[in-house]
This record gives C-alpha cells, sequence and structure tokens, in this order.
C-alpha cells in the first residue's frame, strides 16, 4: 500500500514518540507540597514500585514517617529507576528541583550517586547498603543477622515437621549468614530441625517463586522465609498450601499472608531517616556510615500471627534481651559447616562484619547452594 | 521413607509442577501456532504475555472477579497482536523487528500503566476439583485440581486442532501461510484471514500471561514474565506447529522449570546457576536436534520471514 509522504512520516514520528513515552520513563516523580516554601526537599530513589509489600515499600514508608516528624519537608520520590546513568538524570533533576538530602534506596546507585555528589558538593547524598563514602555521601543499613536468629527460634518452635524453607534470589554472604543464623536459632530450640534453602537465581520473578515453595511444600516443609524484593507471593502461596510463613524486608506484607503468618523482619527506617533530615537542615551532618541492629534499631520484629504461643514469645523476648545484653551470641564457636568442617572454633566468637562479607557455607543443618 | 516412596514422590510434585509452571507457556504456543500457521512470526510474544498479565491484573483488582480479569487478558493481548498486525500485514513491515519493539513498547507500557498496581492483593482464579476422580491416588490430585486454565489445557488444544484441521476456516488460514498469492488467487483476502489469526492467537498469548499473575504469583511485577514468552515460539518449532504437540512441550518445558527447583528442594548437589539453564539448553537442544526436520513442515509463507525468500 502506496501512503503519501506526509502520512508515513507522521506515523513514524507518532511511532517513535509513543516508544519514547512507554519506554523511556516507566516512573513517575510524586511530591507533597505545602503551602509555604519548603523547609527542605528529600529525593528518594527506589529501584521498584513504592507499593511492593517489600523492599522499596519500606523505604517509602520511612519517608513518610520523616515528613510526619518534621512538618514542612517536601519529598519528591521517583520509582523504577534503573542501576545505571538514568539514575544520574533522575538524581539532577531533582537537584534542579531544589533537593538537598537524596536517598539513594538500591546499591546499585553507588556509582552515580558519587559521580553526581562531586559535581553538587552542597548537596547531602544518602545510600543504602553501599561501601563507599565521600565528603557529601554518607551510606546506611540495618543489619538483620540477629533478628534471623529470633525468627530461627519462632519457626523451631512452631514447626512440626522440623523442615523449614528458605526462598533467595542468590547464595550471597550476608544471606547466607543469615540462613545460618536462622538454623542456629531454630537448633537452639529445637535440635532436629533443618533449613533448606531453594536458589531462584533472580530477585523478581514471582512465578519461579511460587514453584519454588510449592516445591518447598512438595517435600514437607511447613515453615518458609525468603529475602527477595518482594516476600508477596512467597507468602501467599505457604497460604495457599497451608503452610507457615515469616516476613522480610516490609512489616506491610502481613496484610496478604493469611492465618499461616508466624512474623517477620522488617526495615523501620522513620526515626533514622527523620534523624538524618534533621541534621541536614541544621548543618550538623557528618558522612559516615551506620549500620542498625537489635541494639541500635532500623528493624522490627513483625506483630504475630495465630499461631505463635505465649510460651514462643516470651523465649523470643529473652533470646532478645541475652543478645542485646551480650550474655547470648550467636556465632558462638564451636560451629560447624554442613560438611564436618569447623568454621569457628570452640571459645570463639564470629564477627558478623567479617561473616557478612566473606561467608560462604551454611551451618550444621542448614542445606543448599553456597555459591 | 524408603527409595521408591521418594521416587514416587519427587515424580508427583515434578508432574504437579510441571502443569503449574507450562500452562502458562502452553496457551501462549496455542496461540503462536495460529499466528504462525498463518504466516506471521511474533517474536513479540512476550510482550503480549506482559499485557495479558498486567491488564489481568488491574481488571481483576478493579472489579473484584478475576473472570473479569481473564476477559481483559484476552482482550489486551488480542489488541497487542493487532497493534503487530497494523505493522506486518498492512504496512508489511520487518516481522521479527516490528515484534521485538513492540515487546519493549509492552514493557514499557506495562510498567508504566501497572505501577500503581504492584502489591495490590488479588483473590486470584478459584481454585476447585473433580469428585471422586481427585480421590485417585497419586494421580488425582495432579490432573484433577486447579483452575479453570488448567481445566482448559486439553479442551483449548482440541478445539485449535479442530478449528485448523478440521474446518474450512483452518484451511484458509493454513492457505494463507503456505503462499499469500495462492490465497488471492483463490479468492481469499489473506490480511483479513491474517488479522483474525493474529486476534485470536494474540487472547490465547494474554490469557497465558493472565496465568502468571492471576493463578500462580497472585501478583503483578514489571517483566513477570521473565523469557516465557521466548519459551513459547521455540516451543512452537519444537511441536512442528501442531497444536496438540504443544501440550508434550509444555509440559516438558514446565517440566524443566519444576525439575530444577525440586532438586533444589531436595537438596541435590548441583549448581543452582546450572539447573536455571536446564530449561534453555533443552530449548537449544531440540532446536539442534529437529532444525532441518522441522524445516519442511514449516508453513511455505514462514520461509519469506526466516530466509528473506519472497513466495508472495
Amino acid at each position: 500500500m502506496n501512503w503519501p509522504l506526509p502520512i508515513k512520516l507522521l506515523t513514524m514520528v507518532g511511532v517513535i514518540a509513543f516508544l519514547i513515552v512507554g519506554c523511556g520513563s516507566p516512573s513517575s516523580i510524586t511530591g507533597t507540597t505545602s503551602a509555604t516554601a519548603p523547609k527542605l526537599i528529600v529525593g528518594a530513589l527506589h529501584v521498584g514500585s513504592i507499593h511492593d509489600l517489600g523492599y522499596n515499600q519500606a523505604m517509602h514508608e520511612g519517608l513518610l514517617e520523616m515528613q510526619k516528624n518534621i512538618p514542612g519537608v517536601q519529598v519528591l520520590e521517583e520509582e523504577n529507576v534503573p542501576e545505571s546513568a538514568d539514575a544520574e538524570r533522575v538524581m539532577e533533576n531533582m537537584i534542579r528541583k531544589g533537593a538537598k538530602l537524596i536517598f539513594a534506596q538500591s546499591f546499585g546507585y553507588l556509582e552515580p550517586a558519587l559521580t553526581v555528589a562531586k559535581r553538587h558538593p552542597d548537596v547531602i547524598f544518602e545510600h543504602a547498603a553501599g561501601n563507599k563514602l565521600a565528603p557529601n555521601l554518607g551510606t546506611f543499613w540495618s543489619d538483620t543477622t540477629a533478628y534471623e536468629y529470633l525468627m530461627g527460634v519462632i519457626a523451631g518452635k512452631s514447626t512440626k515437621t522440623n523442615k523449614l524453607g528458605w526462598v533467595i534470589g542468590y547464595p550471597v554472604p550476608n544471606i547466607l549468614t543469615s540462613i545460618n543464623a536462622f538454623e542456629l536459632g531454630a537448633r537452639s530450640v529445637n535440635p532436629k530441625a533443618t533449613t533448606q534453602e531453594i536458589v531462584d537465581n533472580g530477585w523478581v520473578d514471582p512465578a519461579k517463586e511460587a514453584e519454588a515453595v510449592n516445591a518447598l511444600a512438595d517435600n514437607g516443609i511447613d515453615v518458609t522465609t525468603m529475602i527477595v524484593d518482594s516476600p508477596s507471593t512467597v507468602v501467599q502461596t505457604a497460604a495457599k498450601r497451608n503452610i507457615m510463613s515469616i516476613g522480610f524486608h516490609c512489616l506491610c506484607v502481613q496484610k496478604v499472608a493469611g492465618n499461616g503468618w508466624l512474623t517477620g523482619i522488617g526495615f523501620t527506617w522513620g526515626p533514622l531517616f527523620t534523624q538524618l533530615a534533621q541534621e541536614v537542615m541544621a548543618g550538623t551532618w557528618k558522612s559516615r556510615n551506620i549500620v542498625g541492629s537489635l541494639q541500635q534499631g532500623y528493624s522490627a520484629i513483625a506483630p504475630y500471627g495465630p499461631g505463635v504461643s505465649d510460651a514462643t514469645k516470651q523465649l523470643v523476648e529473652q533470646n532478645k534481651a541475652d543478645l542485646i545484653s551480650g550474655k547470648l551470641h550467636i556465632f558462638k564457636g564451636p560451629i560447624m559447616d554442613n560438611h564436618g568442617q569447623v568454621r569457628i572454633k570452640s571459645g570463639d566468637v564470629g564477627n558478623v562484619d567479617t561473616l557478612l562479607t566473606n561467608t560462604d557455607w551454611l551451618v550444621d543443618g542448614a542445606m543448599g547452594p553456597t555459591k | 521413607m524408603n527409595v521408591f516412596l521418594s521416587i514416587a514422590l519427587f515424580i508427583q510434585g515434578l508432574a504437579a509442577g510441571a502443569i503449574r509452571s507450562g500452562t502458562s507457556i502452553l496457551y501462549a504456543a496455542l496461540g503462536e501456532v495460529i499466528v504462525e500457521r498463518a504466516g506471521i512470526v511474533n517474536l513479540g510474544l512476550e510482550g503480549c504475555m506482559l499485557m495479558g498479565a498486567a491488564f489481568g491484573f488491574i481488571a481483576t483488582v478493579q472489579s473484584g472477579n478475576a473472570y473479569v480479569g481473564l476477559l481483559a487478558a484476552a482482550i489486551a493481548g488480542g489488541l497487542f497482536n493487532l497493534v503487530l498486525g497494523f505493522l506486518v500485514v498492512t504496512r508489511r513491515a520487518s516481522q521479527l523487528a516490528s515484534g521485538l519493539v513492540l515487546l519493549f513498547l509492552a514493557t514499557g507500557l506495562t510498567a508504566l500503566v501497572g505501577a500503581s498496581y504492584v502489591g495490590q492483593r488479588i483473590n486470584g482464579l478459584d481454585q476447585f476439583s473433580i469428585p471422586l476422580l481427585v480421590q485417585i491416588p497419586w494421580f488425582g490430585p495432579v490432573l484433577f485440581e486447579g483452575d479453570v486454565l488448567t481445566f482448559g489445557i486439553v479442551p483449548c488444544s482440541l478445539v485449535v486442532w479442530w478449528a485448523l484441521y478440521r474446518t474450512r476456516w483452518g484451511l484458509w488460514l493454513r492457505t494463507v501461510g503456505e503462499s499469500r498469492r495462492v490465497a488471492y488467487a483463490t479468492g481469499l483476502n489473506p490480511r483479513w484471514v491474517q488479522y483474525q489469526a493474529l486476534a485470536i492467537g494474540g487472547m490465547l498469548g494474554g490469557l497465558g500471561g493472565a496465568q502468571l499473575s492471576l493463578s500462580y504469583a497472585h501478583a503483578w511485577i514489571e517483566n513477570m514474565t521473565a523469557g516465557r514468552g521466548f519459551i513459547a515460539v521455540a516451543l512452537v518449532i519444537f511441536a512442528s506447529w501442531q497444536p496438540l504437540r504443544v501440550i508434550l512441550g509444555a509440559l516438558l518445558f514446565g517440566g524443566a522449570i519444576a525439575f530444577q527447583l525440586q532438586l533444589q528442594a531436595r537438596n541435590a548437589p548441583v549448581s543452582p546457576f546450572l539447573l536455571n539453564m536446564i530449561p534453555y539448553l533443552l530449548t537449544l537442544l531440540v532446536l539442534l536436534a529437529l532444525g532441518r526436520k522441522r524445516r519442511y513442515q514449516m508453513p511455505e509463507g514462514l520461509k519469506e520471514v526466516f530466509e528473506g525468500t519472497q513466495t508472495s
């Protein structure tokens, strides 16, 4: 069919424009403004949706709490920002709109944030889970290892088959450390408890996460937990299979979990974000690496489900108090891996920071790929 | 637990997993069979599934009814393919390039419109089982329990087979796929037939995507098809454009996905990265083994697409 040239050109321009709109930025800047000029404009980059019931929603809820605590703070959030040079563009855009504090909420934003931070020494950057500092770039994280020990205690007390399951994206050292802490917690109350890990080869593939839970349930596992971007599919599939679940990332996932919900770990960033914003406003902010923990906070145990007994709850409180006071150490030797090799000698206590970066083994009782 | 019981349990889990993982691929591949039989290759099938997954989920959230979601998914998939039709049938643009470009368009579009639906809760498709049959030991729960899409696998494949081989419409469609020129000479309107094939194929692709969001994961997330659309395209070649062989192929590929997770759940000492490659290695092997043979079963019209020879 031969169409006149102007129509052909128009069609081409139309298709290209549509493509750019469709693919270029699948995201939107959302912000709330007050009538008067804002006291501080805060920018935040999220790697996924702020309603994912997971990692990103936890960050988003922290920002909301900060806004509630300090009236007059304006927040610019952008979702689904790729971990590439695109992130630089988004940060520059936020700075043009007046942002003086920028939260780069995913590990992959580190290099773009360092580049932009160099160009804008007057803007403060806070990067999640990072390992590099700059004069105007600080990092923050919350170490959940101790919380995982407590989750293990609950799982070990709740299981009837003595088989616990984990669904993870990749077997990286910090996650293996979490699984180790979980299994050690479970073994502390139930010497028969074992933990089976399943690797999904991806942080976001809900259909595969569902099949992984099915495979675990088929093999008699009756408590499952996970570290993938959104815990939503794992807890829902567990409910479908009538097995128990423990959440991660966001306390909010409980609302989709059903009766099998035991509890979970959620980041509680509100107090930290509030403190950082106040420091920036007062001019007292200093570049540093902040790591939360059982002692220092920034994470919390989710409300318990109906199946957790009062005795178990008390046991958790007791363990928590002992961990905080230093009476109880998670990685207290002797600790053997699942090949029978001694990893932490009798009398030694494993350094959690070292374990988080170096672990390539699973404790006795935990099974699954380690690399 | 003795060895036989253990093996039987493994096979039972594998079979159930193969059906669950294979259903989405099956519907998409059935749709692609119809489209390819009409002489069009839709490399954007993945995008068609994404449209179904996203719009099916959105409609389910809005209406509270997963069956409304299924309808919306079919319509979204059908519309996606009609856009492809405009490019490749009306405008005679390159099929391979158009399909891929539309895939990227659908990826962006579904991420955009689906963003506010991420994390929403739905009830998903109802699960039901066939009384009595479900009580058959071992096989009952595997074969006679599921949702409307699971139970639709065999009837849908049979209907597609019947339509292609036992109706006048199917004869027309296959004629167009073999040679547009011959079809035109016999008084058919090849464009009209190809649009019909694309619409129906797209609806099936949309249903395949909806299986992921409505039945399996109960969630929508950007790019959740994760390559299943491409597996479905390869599956059509594996099935040599025969609808009934698609069932076998889909179970095989679904089984490959389920197999690696079942192995992991039983603590098999194999690298998960290696296991993760199984479905793709299988695709590769099948293509290698059947490549030349399948060429003679390929609709003539497709050779134009793949080899650049003019037949119409």
